[in-house]
């Protein structure tokens, strides 16, 4: 049929279809919620920094006891060096301000859409389904990094103001310059935003079963609360190393001198097995889904 | 003629068991205005859903632009514009960064003249003033007419629209049909669904009418209603007289209304001007006489047996 031969071919530039991550990026980010997530998690950074300020002015020392004391890892050490509020700050986050951030986004990010009837807009502009799950897995990340980041970068400024800055001791007693604290400070962040991989593929693959984007985001922080609780029964051990919270707190390990990789391996290999799982999981249901919404 | 959708034996039967659309063999030709009539609730809706390929059929096959759904979305759905069961837009956004995100979700814009197209379909829609505000401010009707105009962002072969006047004043309304007219006239098949007869006699060219999932009719919209018979129409206030002068002439009443006598059509070797005259001799005062010609709400009334309105 001649109709169908002048079909064929619509022209696309494979730099076109980026154009729906630009626009995913720029509206995800111009959601007042994205910017009240960002603007909690830059909080926290500031409340432990001034919290620890106040505790230590009278020239005592934070916790009293050893390394796990008392507060997140490092929290000892914020006084003699402020870049240690960067490692405080994202050992406080990660287990819940980070992941909760992430559900919300990742929950949101395909039933939200299905919800305002937006979805169906999309689909027959045509995003492409896979192209559109692609496009909003990759935004989530994003926001994975950016939301690291925003707690690092305000945790680096509020120890500045505060506190001394200077070589930094590591786990294993040797001094490092300045310098390559500040590094392995950036690769920390990196670790931190990669531990959140996981959470991020889980929340997707639930924002594809429900229209309703507050179910969605409910039910991944819902999912992420319960891990969190389940990792703290000993009964449970056998199955513990599943859990995608389980080596979240390895990225310590990039404090010790020699590094340490058993965990920080682990952590992430891990991270990458829920993504392939719920990423298919995600696209097998996306791509049949009957879309009445 | 080429057709532009064609479906056969489209069935979808949702997993509550509820049979929405039931062997449904459409045709709709190039160019046409093609309404696509029936009650809330008959499944017209599910069936563009199918066309659109946003749900797959149970069983049987829909093609558009002559290309399989929902197999070729990529291929057909950059060449039609559609307006299913409202508008939706993102509320946080300006009504032109909703155009804009619309128009970046389809692949073959080219991003360079993305701007351009936007600024084109507020004009074409009104919107141009209020492209700025947020579209949570927006009227439904400014909302509605935001939908239309992604749906125009690009030169269309095929344009869907689903009750597109739904919300509209009859102002909007009016405009709206203009609209559909003059995309008709540049050669783009509309194919629009309503649940308002009269909209559709006004603007279709062709239709087809469904009712509890299953095709009632379809054909252009003249055949459908002269598929109906016209009716008498006498107004006079005489009414019981001229009744019966009507009935000695052999003709049926139907209804009587105040001053109006309804009635079959007469039969057609019967003068309807010595009728009239049989009406005046005996002293009846005439002040209307004529037959009217059959609507499409008659043709439904005639091949579904019951009023338009009742829901499936």
């Amino acid at each position: 049929m001649s109709q169908a031969e002048a079909l064929a071919a619509p022209r696309v530039k494979a730099v076109w279809t980026l154009g729906l991550l630009r626009s995913e990026l720029s509206t995800t980010f111009r959601r007042w919620r994205t910017l009240a997530l960002l603007a909690v998690l830059t909080g926290v950074p500031i409340l432990i920094g001034v919290a620890v300020k106040i505790e230590t002015s009278d020239g005592s020392t934070i916790g009293g006891g050893g390394p796990d004391g008392g507060g997140p890892a490092f929290i000892a050490q914020i006084t003699n060096n402020g870049l240690f509020l960067v490692f405080t700050s994202l050992a406080a986050t990660l287990p819940f301000f980070l992941p909760m951030a992430v559900g919300v986004i990742a929950g949101d990010a395909v039933a939200g859409e299905a919800n305002a009837g937006t979805l169906r807009y999309l689909l027959v502009a045509p995003a492409g389904r896979t192209r559109l799950l692609l496009t909003k897995y990759a935004t989530t990340m994003t926001f994975c990094v950016v939301a690291t980041l925003v707690v690092a970068v305000s945790a680096l400024v509020t120890g500045a103001v505060l506190f001394p800055l200077g070589d930094v001791v590591t786990i294993s007693g040797t001094r490092i310059g300045f310098a390559e604290g500040l590094w392995r400070a950036f690769l920390i962040a990196l670790v931190v935003a990669a531990s959140l991989i996981g959470i991020a593929a889980l929340g997707l693959f639930v924002s594809t079963l429900t229209n309703s984007g507050i179910a969605a985001m409910a039910t991944t922080v819902g999912l992420l609360i319960t891990v969190q609780i389940l990792d703290q029964i000993p009964q449970l051990h056998a199955v513990q190393p599943y859990f995608f919270s389980h080596h979240w707190l390895s990225f310590a390990d990039l404090m010790r001198e020699p590094v340490y990789w058993d965990d920080l391996t682990k952590n992430l290999q891990l991270q990458a097995l829920y993504a392939a799982v719920f990423g298919s999981a995600a696209w097998a249901r996306f791509t049949a889904k009957d879309i009445t919404a | 003629m080429a057709t532009v959708i064609e479906t056969r034996e489209l069935t979808k039967r949702y997993r509550g068991g509820q049979l929405a659309v039931d062997r449904l063999s459409l045709t709709v030709p190039e160019g046409a205005v093609f309404g696509f009539l029936g009650p809330n609730g008959s499944g017209k809706t599910t069936t563009i859903r199918m066309l659109m390929g946003l749900i797959e059929p149970t069983s049987g096959a829909a093609e558009v632009l002559g290309r399989p759904m929902p197999r070729a979305t990529r291929a057909v759905l950059p060449q039609v514009g559609a307006l299913i069961e409202g508008p939706a837009l993102y509320g946080f956004l300006s009504g032109r960064d909703n155009l804009l995100r619309y128009d970046s979700a389809d692949p073959t814009a080219d991003p360079r003249t993305r701007k351009a197209r936007v600024d084109g379909a507020l004009e074409r829609v009104g919107l141009r003033a209020a492209a700025g505000k947020k579209a949570k401010a927006y009227s439904l009707g400014m909302k509605q007419r935001l939908g239309l105009a992604a749906a125009l962002l690009q030169p269309r072969r095929l344009l869907v629209l689903d009750e597109p006047t739904n919300g509209l004043d009859p102002q909007g309304m009016r405009e709206i049909r203009t609209l559909v007219r003059e995309l008709a006239d540049d050669g783009t098949t509309v194919f629009l669904s309503s649940h308002l007869l009269d909209e559709i006699e006004q603007v279709c060219s062709h239709a087809a009418v469904m009712a509890q999932g299953r095709l009632i009719t379809q054909g252009p919209v003249a055949e459908l209603a002269a598929g109906a018979r016209g009716k008498l129409v006498v107004t006079t206030p005489d009414i019981i007289d001229a009744g019966r002068v009507l009935k000695e002439c052999g003709i049926t009443v139907l209804t009587t209304d105040g001053d109006r006598i309804t009635a079959e059509p007469p039969p057609p070797d019967m003068d309807l001007a010595a009728l009239n005259a049989a009406l005046v001799t005996v002293g009846v005062r005439v002040r209307g006489f004529g037959v009217e010609r059959a609507s499409l709400e008659d043709a439904f009334v005639a091949l579904t047996g019951e009023g338009f309105d009742v829901a499936g």
